[in-house]
């Protein structure tokens, strides 16, 4: 590894950084926007054009905020928790490819910030960090001190456990299928998917547990970014704001940074298994895999929002009971129902 | 130190056992204004609960003993200031039952359109902000934005949004404006719809069937042993209103349905008062129809009943004798002389039944005006709901007692 790789490395790292902040500050507004058409009022629209400066406002403010540490909280860990929040979130952006590999330069993905590294084991990566999180929101809940923190911090965390076990099994047929755990080779495996229909009519059959998986990932999704239907640990209603209860300004900012940046991971990541990320039927220069995978990463935060506006919530038992009951036997049932199909030779694997 | 006082004290202290106890309130989202909660909870299962009131006490009983007759109908609107009107009523109807005075038809039809509307805009707030506690975020709004248009009606016919003070000893304040009818019989065609849209997010939706059925369960039995009235005891299955039961104004004449549930449970309580929202808007619609047949005039058919004594006089004869001017001055500088005696009306109001008790030594003053909320009755039995449910169904059920501090507290 030459020090021209490390700075070539650094330059994506920080490109993609860039951009996700950037991102996660805008859905806040689009958020906002969304639910407010949904609620019929007009939402965030003073701060410049259409609140489009509404996000920059919002940090400045909460860059300016008195900071209040609670006086019986554990200093250290109080201050480690939103770090490793935050910090979990955006390294989920690592493996997530944006860009084809032939889009600028023609040479390949990493040289053409298309994604920061192709991991041979992407997906076990993000299961691994994703896990991460649940770390930040328990040490936060403990450590401020105050009972509804805790109780919100205990409650996510059983949460977050038992919603991964549903989301790695939803992968899972994905991977089964796609022959790789690298995000990058499942979105070529997408890519030839239709081709492959005409060798191989019989492939048609995979879509089948893809689906399944598909919806059992998007529910776990929700659970697993904490949002509503599943936004128990912060249930505004009974734990005030669960477990970051005792956290205020910048502190707070970031529980809220991370939460937003895992979203939009969680789009992207459904973008990318399910739906073909880069890869789209239409081709038109090097900015359209940029656009494809926006697109669909937009249509799952439209999802999220949507959602937000729509359904109540529901109740710690019942969640952990759905989770359990519900959830992890059909993602279990579904991998053994793709496991079969790829053993009858369906799949881009030779059987 | 009292009971309470002694079990508040024993709250406080610390706990070595495995309760957690927790300090829900004053100051918490949603306990709905501030009222404190001293839960202690197994794990997340609530095994005792003790409401704590008195954060906003205002002190209007004693206030009305400081006030002449009229002037304290303008404090009652803020007991339950989200059904204003009920209020009023009420106190108004208990001071007439002293004063042995009825109100015209005319203005008991008023009164009766405008009870009706109060009573849907109590509904719909407590729709949205139990929906809210639930995580519905959007049915709040959706309410809040029909509760708004009725609120314009109150500003059209008493001045102001919701401390109108329009109910008067003898009458009310006015006569409806012009075009208030169809004003209100536009809304009363569009509200219909609205109803249906609350009903589709909520009634068949998987998650609000799964935090309301079967949550917060009070027995028939119970219900009626701990006093508990309104839509509360109706969802038990207590067939029990006073407007049918023991009536007041011209209910006898409307044709409505009482609502009535089986469980006892939030979700019957949230069925009894979506039905009764619809309900109100029939009986709008006929008051409506028999006030547009009445016409205005006098008698019986004036806004306000015209008695020498207890209710103002007429602005022309003010101008016209030197007896009615004594008279209007009289009447708005020093009140009415009430005869010595009590009264005690309840009505049913939004939330449950309130009742309005007044003492007369005979001076211009209420001796005592003793208030019975509803809200403060329906709390007293929220422990036994809510003991064996868990911590979110506290939430859950605090928001479908539909209790509001400013009553509790008064």
């Amino acid at each position: 590894m030459t020090l021209m790789d490390i700075v070539w490395a650094a330059v994506r790292a920080a490109a993609v950084l860039v951009v996700t902040l950037g991102g996660m500050a805008y859905l806040t507004l689009f958020e906002r926007r969304v639910v407010g058409f949904f609620q019929r009022r007009p939402g965030p629209n003073r701060v410049g054009w259409q609140g489009l400066l509404q996000p920059i406002a919002d940090a400045v403010k909460l860059l300016f905020k008195q900071e209040i540490i609670p006086r019986n909280a554990d200093k250290f860990v109080y201050f480690l928790a939103p770090c490793i929040s935050l910090t979990a979130a955006f390294m989920l952006f690592a493996v997530i490819p944006i860009q084809s590999n032939f889009a600028i330069t023609g040479i390949d993905a990493q040289t053409s910030l298309g994604l920061i590294e192709d991991v041979n084991v992407g997906l076990i990566y993000i299961l691994a960090i994703s896990s991460l999180g649940t770390y930040g929101v328990i040490l936060a809940g403990w450590s401020g001190g105050s009972k509804y923190s805790f109780l919100g911090g205990l409650r996510s965390c059983s949460q977050m456990i038992s919603y991964e076990l549903a989301l790695g099994l939803a992968i899972i047929p994905v991977v089964l299928y796609a022959g790789t755990f690298s995000l990058n080779g499942i979105v070529i495996a997408q890519q030839g998917f239709f081709g492959s229909l005409l060798a191989k009519p019989v492939n048609l059959i995979a879509l089948i547990p893809i689906a399944i998986a598909g919806v059992t990932f998007v529910i776990s999704m929700f659970a697993e970014t904490n949002r509503n239907p599943f936004d128990l640990p912060e249930a505004e209603n009974e734990l005030v704001a669960g477990y970051h209860t005792e956290y205020s300004a910048m502190k707070f900012a970031m529980f809220f940074l991370g939460e937003y940046v895992s979203i939009i991971a969680a789009g992207a990541l459904a973008a990318t298994i399910f739906l073909g990320g880069w890869a789209g039927p239409l081709w038109f220069g090097p900015i359209s895999g940029i656009v494809w995978f926006t697109a669909k990463t937009m249509f799952f935060l439209y999802l999220f929002v949507w959602v937000r506006a729509t359904l109540p919530r529901f109740r710690y038992d019942q969640l952990m009971k759905f989770g359990w009951l519900v959830l992890l036997p059909v993602a279990l049932l579904n991998v053994i129902l793709m496991a079969t199909l790829v053993v009858f030779g369906i799949g881009l694997t030779p059987a | 130190m009292s009971d309470t006082e002694k079990q508040l004290a024993e709250a406080e202290e610390p706990r070595t056992d495995r309760l957690i106890r927790m300090n829900m309130g004053p100051q918490h989202p949603s306990t709905h204004g501030v009222l404190r909660l001293v839960v202690e909870l197994d794990g997340e299962e609530v095994v005792s609960c003790k409401p704590d009131i008195g954060f906003l006490h205002t002190g209007i009983e004693k206030i009305s003993e400081t006030r002449n007759w009229t002037k304290n109908i303008a404090h009652f609107p803020r007991l339950d200031y989200l059904s204003p009107m009920n209020n009023e009523l009420c106190y108004c109807l208990a001071v007439e039952k002293l004063l042995e005075i009825t109100a015209p038809r005319r203005a008991q039809y008023i009164r009766v359109l405008m009870s009706e509307l109060t009573r849907i805009i109590s509904h719909l707030v407590w729709l949205g902000t139990h929906a809210i506690d639930i995580g519905a975020m959007s049915v709040f709004l959706y309410c809040f934005i029909e509760r708004e248009k009725i609120l314009k009606f109150y500003e059209m016919i008493g001045g102001q949004r919701m401390m109108t003070a329009y109910m008067r000893i003898g009458g009310v304040a006015a006569d409806m404006p012009d075009g208030f009818e169809d004003e209100v019989d536009k809304f009363l065609d569009e509200f219909p719809d609205r109803i249906r849209l609350y009903e589709g997010l909520l009634t068949k939706n998987p998650i609000w069937i799964k935090r309301t059925k079967d949550v917060g369960v009070i027995s028939a039995e119970k219900a009626v042993a701990w006093g508990l009235s309104g839509p509360i005891l109706r969802a038990t299955g207590v067939d029990w209103d006073i407007r049918r039961d023991n009536p007041y104004l011209v209910y006898p004449e409307l044709d409505f349905d009482i609502p009535i549930g089986e469980n006892g449970d939030i979700y019957d309580r949230y069925l009894v008062r979506i039905e009764e929202i619809r309900q109100s808007i029939r009986i709008c619609r006929q008051t409506l129809d028999e006030l547009r047949k009445m016409g205005r005039g006098e008698g019986e058919l004036d806004y306000m009943c015209r008695h020498p004594k207890y209710t103002p006089p007429k602005r022309e004869g003010v101008q016209d004798s030197a007896e009615q001017l004594i008279h209007h001055f009289k009447y708005w500088s020093e009140g009415i002389h009430t005869p010595v005696g009590e009264a005690f009306q309840n009505i049913e109001a939004s939330k449950g039944e309130i009742g309005f008790w007044v003492i007369s030594d005979g001076s211009e003053l209420p001796w005592r005006v003793k208030i019975r909320p509803p809200s403060f009755v329906n709390t007293s039995a929220f422990e036994e709901m809510v003991r064996g449910e868990l911590f979110a169904d506290i939430v859950a059920t605090l928001g479908s007692i539909d209790i509001v501090l400013g009553e509790i507290d008064r």
